[in-house]
């Protein structure tokens, strides 16, 4: 065991999941919660930080029951959270299709898909409480896809074999969070949301045990401010950028999490990122960020490269028989279907040996040859008319003529702050949700479940386990001069001011970029012993020198986009060398995790039951992160090794 | 390739802006336009500068954040494609090219090519929503739609809140951007019971904003990269006589 990295602290944290038949948990749950009453909602103000579909839900929610909210993000308008970015759509249990669906199956799936690395109870709320999100939507007016008869459609997505994906067009996470966008412009035009855009939070601050506030920058002004509260909510969205280039918005980051992390709440399971087949390659130095190409291409595209190593033919000039089509020859049954982490790693593998298409060998086709002459190329625009023209936009290759070059890129972190069963972090008063949490998804997504738990969180989760905590306010009144507060404060005006008068000479970007060259080689798609050491020393001496010789342009007191990147740098070194002890010390391979030396005779990920059936909840240490563990208890769905041969 | 940008530099919304000329080298066909400017970016900064300010996110052509005029045109020369979507194969070595920030009294500037766009919050808070509080939701087959209305509404909801529609506006209009949202609205049954408070309310906050009206010239449309027709304020324009008369 790597201790020279980390030390193992005290095991067993409390999950509150209550016990009993599964079904019943959450009833059971929301029934022993205390509630507030109305009249005492004004009293008590609630900070949310974050406005995707996991924020904006939240934040109209409690609006919408009377509490004092004041909500956060950092782009122009809170619309533009990257969940407006999801695509293929969002799942729930409705059984519309009457194709044996039910809430235990949907709770199988993702207790399955995830791994064995997730809560049996909190997936089986998710499952539970899906069905009431798309009633909600629905009443909101987004407008998901629909059929002739006016009942609204479904589809199979992500290797499903029932139909529960709603959606709508490829746009469904636009749709959904425009809903939740306007349900919160209802609120702050009644005036129980202050909404702050352009503002980002950049500490957290604690008085006595209890997180009370957050300190924030106005992005426009550089004014520091505090604002206080009786919770703080995090809704801040993944961390995929630590790797520089992902499918995230460029704005992602890991901010307000650290932030909170460095302060006392433990970080869970940060190595397990989601890595999506089909993205669009890189095309060069310039790239700033990867395009992810919808999953549901792999429903009619077929994967291939050519057999002979280093062939730079035309595609249309390679034989049949000279082409490899890996995924059918390893996955017959599944065969492109094979979900995303399996994808992912088996076209690492061919690229690794030297089979890759396009710039530096790093692509494999997705063909569409076969499905224009079953189909007939109009209907295969219908389908996927949108996603054509955005690869022909992209790459300047038309993909009606010339099969499409994919490559994995990271699109989803399943880790994050750890919560307990009502969504609250270790520190009394922090709730985390949405894909800022590690919760619900194991060490695997399946795809359309990110959106379901956002918005599960949003709407119906922590409106209702966040009343038992605030029961107990309004707590003790707080002013600015409180010596918790200042000190909060005084850290962010320190950092600023190292920044603006470090005398630097390297971009902030360009260690960005570097940072993110050795996640993705040592801490990507394969992750080794040996990788991981030599990464953590190398991330390591990046961070020293990002502090001697990063230059930051600009004032304090304006508009300032690279101090802005800066800050969020400075977290995600940090952040990548936990990442780095977390893949380490797990030496088996689980879902997105893949670690090189446990694996099955055919090259396939092997989990280590006896030993890692846990989540790996970290605590902040000044000279090494200690490891807290919570065991992982599955009495509904027992663990099997997934098979998708 | 190699090219000459002007820029529009202005350090605040008080100060006075000016174009300032970059020559630019290497730039490679497969960059987007805004790869592009953060190739020069990363150059300013070595050399000391400021960089260049700009809205920006998914890259992606979704979010709505990334604006700019990019020689007279609200999202640049290609059709239907925001400015993160642009790349600079569209362009040919040698040439020069203006970049400056929306210009529309309703969108003051911030910063360099960054403006202010939230008075489009605004007009979404005076009533582009539909009241239906967490909880209360009949089951979402209780009400079928129309496959036809559906699609509709789907086109018109997908606004992405850009501004473009403003920018390329000679006077300064909201109002395809708010026809998006009540043609939106107004095709979905759960819309109808606040149709006409909604768009009275909506269309008096465009007026306080500082939008103009709209005399029928179709930049606008012209400019969408979503496409969002003129048939949307013909609709926004029914709504809202018929609301105004009933309310008088
Ligand atoms: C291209 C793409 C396609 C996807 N498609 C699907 C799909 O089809 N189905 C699916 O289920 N999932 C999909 N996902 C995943 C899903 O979109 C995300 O996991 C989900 O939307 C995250 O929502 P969120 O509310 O947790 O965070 P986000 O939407 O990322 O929101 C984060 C919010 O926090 C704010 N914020 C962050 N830090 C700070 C700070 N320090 N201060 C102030 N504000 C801050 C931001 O401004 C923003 O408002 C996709 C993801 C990508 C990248
Ligand atoms: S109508 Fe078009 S141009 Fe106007 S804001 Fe919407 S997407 Fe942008
Ligand atoms: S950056 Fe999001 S639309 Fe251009």
């Amino acid at each position: 065991m790597s201790t020279d990295f980390y030390r193992e602290g005290a095991p067993a944290l409390d999950t509150k999941a209550p016990a009993g038949p599964i079904a019943e948990r959450w009833e059971k749950r929301r029934f022993s919660g205390r509630l507030v009453n109305p009249a005492n909602r004004r009293k008590l103000r609630v900070i949310v930080v974050g406005t995707g579909l996991a924020g904006a839900s939240a934040a109209a929610t409690l609006g919408e029951l009377g509490y004092r909210v004041a909500n956060y993000c950092f782009q122009d308008s809170s619309r533009r959270a990257h969940s407006i970015a999801a695509q293929g759509g969002i799942n729930a249990a409705k059984n519309y299709r009457n194709d044996g669906d039910s809430v235990h199956r949907l709770f199988y799936d993702t207790v399955k898909g995830g791994d064995f690395r997730s809560r049996e109870s909190n997936v089986h709320r998710l499952a539970e409480v899906s069905t009431e999100i798309i009633d909600q939507c629905v009443a909101q007016g987004v407008p998901f896809a629909r059929e002739y008869g006016g009942l609204l459609d479904n589809r199979s997505f992500g290797g499903a074999q029932v139909s529960r994906t709603f959606y709508a067009r490829g746009q469904t996470g636009q749709q959904l969070l425009l809903g939740a966008y306007q349900a919160l412009q209802r609120q702050v035009a009644a005036g129980t949301v202050d909404l702050h855009t352009r503002h980002e939070m950049l500490e957290l601050i604690i008085v006595e045990g209890k997180a009370r506030g957050i300190v924030v920058r106005d992005l426009v002004t550089g004014e520091i401010s505090t604002e206080l509260a009786d919770a703080v909510v995090l809704a801040t969205g993944g961390y995929g950028n630590v790797y520089f280039l992902s499918t995230n918005a460029m704005g992602c980051n890991v901010t307000a999490g650290w932030r909170a992390h460095r302060k006392g709440a433990y970080f869970a399971n940060p190595c397990y990122t989601q890595i999506h087949p089909t993205c669009i390659p890189q095309s060069g130095e310039h790239q700033s960020k990867l395009t992810l190409m919808s999953e549901s291409l792999r429903n009619d595209g077929r994967v291939w490269v050519p057999k002979k190593k280093g062939d730079d033919r035309h595609p249309a000039d390679i034989p049949e028989d000279e082409r490899d089509y890996y995924l059918e020859r390893r996955y017959p049954a599944f065969g492109n279907l094979v979900p995303r982490d399996i994808a992912s790693r088996a076209a690492k593998v061919v690229c690794d040996e030297g089979h890759g298409v396009g710039p530096g060998g790093l692509g494999v086709y997705l063909d569409f040859a076969g499905a224009i002459e079953r189909l007939g190329k109009k209907a295969v625009e219908a389908k996927y008319g949108n996603l054509f023209d955005m690869y022909e936009r992209i790459t300047g290759e038309n993909p009606y003529e010339r099969p499409m070059r994919i490559y994995p890129a990271v699109h989803y972190t399943m880790g994050g702050l750890w919560v307990d069963y009502d969504l609250s972090s270790n520190i009394p008063g922090l709730f985390v949700t949405g894909e800022a949490n590690f919760s619900d998804h194991g060490a695997n997504r399946l795809g359309a479940s990110a959106l379901m738990q956002g918005l599960s969180d949003g709407y119906f989760v922590l409106p209702n386990t966040i009343s038992d905590y605030l029961a107990d306010g309004p707590f003790d009144a707080l002013d600015e001069t409180h010596e918790d507060v200042v000190a909060a404060r005084k850290d962010v005006d320190d950092r600023i001011s190292f920044f603006l008068n470090n005398d630097g000479d390297r971009t902030v970007d360009s260690f960005h970029r570097e940072l993110g060259k050795i996640m993705w080689e040592y801490c990507g798609m394969e992750r080794t012993d040996e990788g991981l050491r030599k990464a953590i020393g190398l991330i390591r001496g990046l961070k020293e020198e990002f502090y001697r010789r990063v230059k930051v342009t600009g004032k304090a007191e304006a508009l300032n986009q690279e101090l802005e990147k800066a800050g969020r740098v400075a977290d995600f070194l940090e952040l990548g060398e936990l990442m780095c002890i977390d893949a380490l010390h797990r030496t088996e391979s689980c879902g997105g995790h893949f670690r090189a030396e446990s694996q099955t005779e055919d090259g396939e990920a092997k989990r280590d039951d006896d030993n890692f059936s846990y989540v790996a909840a970290w605590e902040y240490g000044e000279d090494a992160p200690v490891l807290h563990k919570e065991a992982l208890e599955f009495e509904y769905v027992k663990p099997t090794q997934r098979s998708y041969k | 390739m190699k090219l000459s940008l002007r820029i529009w530099r202005q350090p605040d919304a008080q100060a006075p802006g000016e174009m300032v000329s970059y020559e630019i080298d290497e730039v490679s066909e497969d960059a987007s336009f805004l790869e592009m400017l953060d190739v020069l970016n990363e150059r300013l900064i070595s050399e000391g500068d400021d960089p260049v300010a700009f809205d920006h996110d998914c890259r992606e052509g979704i979010c709505g954040a990334c604006s700019l005029v990019i020689d007279g045109q609200p999202h640049g020369p290609q059709a239907a494609t925001t400015t993160c979507q642009l790349h600079m194969r569209k362009f040919k070595d040698g040439d020069s090219i203006d970049i400056e920030p929306y210009r529309a009294g309703a969108f003051p500037v911030i910063k360099d090519l960054v403006v202010d766009r939230s008075a489009f919050d605004r007009i979404i808070q005076a009533g582009g929503y539909i009241s239906a509080p967490t909880g209360t939701a009949p089951d979402a087959h209780a009400v079928p739609i129309p496959k036809q209305d559906a699609d509709a509404a789907f086109s018109a909801a997908a606004c992405i809140g850009c501004g473009a529609c403003v920018a390329a506006c000679p006077n300064g209009s909201g109002m395809l951007f708010m026809g998006a949202k009540v043609t939106h609205l107004s095709l979905m049954p759960q819309g109808q019971p606040e149709r006409a408070t909604r768009v009275l309310g909506m269309v008096a906050a465009h007026d306080d904003a500082g939008f103009g009206g709209c005399t029928n010239t179709g930049e606008c449309a012209a400019a969408c990269p979503k496409e969002i027709g003129l048939d949307v304020i013909g609709k926004l324009n029914r709504d809202f006589r018929k609301a105004a008369v009933r309310a008088a």
